[in-house]
């Protein structure tokens, strides 16, 4: 196995998640296009971690770093989006101007 | 090293059948018109790169996303759709955008540059032997190599934890 090929597939899935994040409209599917890129971040971490003879594993242990930020990144995006639809009863993000003036 | 010598390998059929399944199941993810298929094409997704990471000797992160993300987020997602109503194909408006065309043409420069920058950068170093990394290793060096930034991750979760509550519960004073 060679790490460009792991190089690429992530790049494949990072685009594809921000294709999602700029062309959803609803904010969990835009939460869920955040997941597929974090994902692809985790594979080019553990390519590096595996295939660069990092005795070490830095890659590895990064990548556990990232899963946990993940998991707290939700939860606070979640209970964000919960709180909006709770006030304007819509979660589509081209309807939330409450900043703009 | 040439094509068929890199197909010749059994790992990188391996390689191929899940990367082709991730980025079908990614792109589903991205396209799909029923979010709650969109969120189980992402437990797909996730599974592959847990596959990916078993190929790559990483048992310990294969298994922290098989449980993580798939058993934790994925729930959280479901939950999430659940309360904001979400639209299941019934909804009048649609899901995306209308200007599909300029996000595929940021999201193809955005590929283009990350190939061609960690491609060039770190893709000279051709690592044949895959490093294993046992869990008992990791642990080692989580608590001792990098303690600080655990113990630091782990204060994140918490604030992550209580800024959740905090900000999901009803207002008392309402």
């Amino acid at each position: 196995m060679t790490l460009n090929q792991f190089l690429i597939l992530g790049s494949l899935l990072f685009s594809l998640g921000v294709y999602g994040v700029l062309v959803r409209r609803n904010a969990v599917a835009v939460l869920l296009s955040i997941e597929l890129m974090l994902a692809a971040v985790n594979i080019n971490l553990v390519a590096f971690g595996s295939l660069l003879g990092d005795t070490m594993h830095t890659g590895h242990i990064f990548a556990l770093f990232v899963i946990t930020v993940a998991a707290a990144e939700v939860g606070i995006g979640l209970a964000i989006v919960i709180l909006i639809f709770r006030n304007r009863s819509s979660v589509n993000v081209d309807e939330l101007d409450l900043m703009k003036w | 090293m040439s094509l068929g010598d890199w197909i010749g390998q059994s790992e990188n059929l391996v390689f191929l059948a899940v990367g082709v399944v991730m980025l079908a199941a990614g792109f589903w993810v991205v396209t799909s018109r029923n979010l709650v298929h969109a969120v189980l094409m992402l437990v797909v997704a996730l599974a592959g790169s847990a596959a990916l990471f078993l190929l790559l000797g990483a048992e310990f992160v294969a298994w922290t996303v098989v449980l993580v993300y798939i058993g934790a987020v994925v729930v959280l997602f479901l939950f999430g759709l659940m309360i904001t109503r979400a639209p299941l194909r019934r909804d009048p408006l649609p899901l995306d955008h209308r200007r599909r065309w300029p996000a595929a043409l940021v999201a193809v420069a955005v590929f283009a540059t990350l190939a061609y920058a960690t491609t060039a950068f770190f893709g000279w170093e051709q690592g044949e032997a895959v490093e294993r990394s046992l869990t008992g290793d990791l642990g080692e060096l989580l608590f001792r190599r990098f303690v600080i930034p655990f113990e630091a991750v782990s204060f994140v979760l918490l604030a992550a934890l209580i800024g959740g509550i905090v900000l999901a519960r009803k207002d008392p004073r309402e």
